[in-house]
């Protein structure tokens, strides 16, 4: 599997992520800088690091998804190259049309960071494959802007198509008001463009990837992408 | 030419800072707030002297970067 990460000014997950790539895919990932204009043509996935690109002036993202790399980067994936977003990732993705949706203030007006729990609701993709459907994983959160938004139709559409990946839930899988943290339309942490082949989700799979850092819940993404694309 | 640009947010999306802002100036005494909902005012400077051409143009910048129309709405006054 080729992977390449985009490394915008101000993303800082981008070499967390390339380790976990690395790790279970046998090979470092291309880096390419928000300036470059070009991916590499025999390319099988693209990753949008988390981090706070741009400051997050303006709005989370927004900068971000109109740097040069993403016009190549929206064309390839308009044309079926998988794409991962994660964390500010997810919201580049949003700003550039390429996911539905918006990540707004988090509903406490708090930054969070830690450990939550979420439920594996779209387990047959690329990205997903090697969770069972329903399946209770634990992954870390580091955001201010995760507060998922979308208006009626678009929700409609999301559930029509079950493109929700993820959704924050108790230790038991319950989808509750509590087990929100951010206020989520839903409880909604990730979502699968109508394709299935673009992922963005909040939490970040990259940080619970080696037992080495307390868990390994992240891993079975990278695996099944490698297997897939590999 | 001057472009001055609202940005707020639409009906029935959530604001919770602006909800934060209400809670505070109801905790100096501000008695009978109903609602408070916060936005953004960008000033743009242009060479333009155009007032239509100049409106037209800050449009599709709003459209294409300062605001995110699934959830935001903006006016532009020029002059």
């Amino acid at each position: 599997m080729k992977a390449a990460v985009i490394v915008f000014p101000g993303s800082n997950c981008d070499r967390d992520v390339a380790v976990a790539l690395e790790q279970s895919n046998g090979r470092k990932p291309v880096m390419l800088w928000h300036r470059d204009t070009a991916l590499p043509p025999d390319l099988d996935i693209v990753v949008v690091p988390g981090g706070f690109s741009h400051g997050d002036y303006l709005r989370s993202g927004a900068m971000a998804a109109h740097a040069p790399i993403m016009r190549a980067v929206k064309a390839r994936a308009l044309a079926g190259l998988p794409v991962l977003g994660i964390c500010n990732g997810f919201q580049i993705l949003t700003e550039a049309g390429l996911l539905p949706g918006v990540l707004m203030r988090n509903e406490g007006l708090r930054f969070l960071c830690r450990d939550v729990f979420l439920r594996v609701d779209g387990a047959d993709s690329l990205f997903t494959e090697h969770y069972v459907q329903g399946a209770v994983i634990r992954l870390p959160i580091a955001h201010h802007d995760g507060n998922y938004f979308i208006d009626d139709a678009g929700y409609k559409a999301l559930c029509d198509n079950e493109q929700v990946a993820f959704r924050y839930c108790t230790s038991e899988g319950e989808t509750t008001p509590n087990a929100n943290p951010n206020g989520s339309h839903d409880n909604i942490a990730g979502v699968f463009s109508r394709d299935r082949r673009i992922l963005g989700l909040m939490p970040h799979p990259e940080r619970l990837a080696d037992s080495r850092l307390g868990g390994t819940d992240g891993r079975p993404l990278f695996e099944a992408l490698v297997e897939a694309l590999s | 030419m001057k472009a001055r640009i609202h940005i707020t947010l639409k009906n029935g999306v959530l604001d919770p800072q602006g909800k934060a802002v209400a809670h505070a100036l109801e905790s100096l005494g501000y008695a009978g707030i109903n609602d408070v909902r916060q936005g953004k005012y960008i000033e743009i400077d242009l060479a333009k002297n155009d007032a239509d051409t100049t409106r037209e143009t800050v449009e599709r910048m709003c459209r294409d970067l300062l605001a995110n129309t699934v959830i935001e709405n903006f006016t532009v006054e020029v002059g």
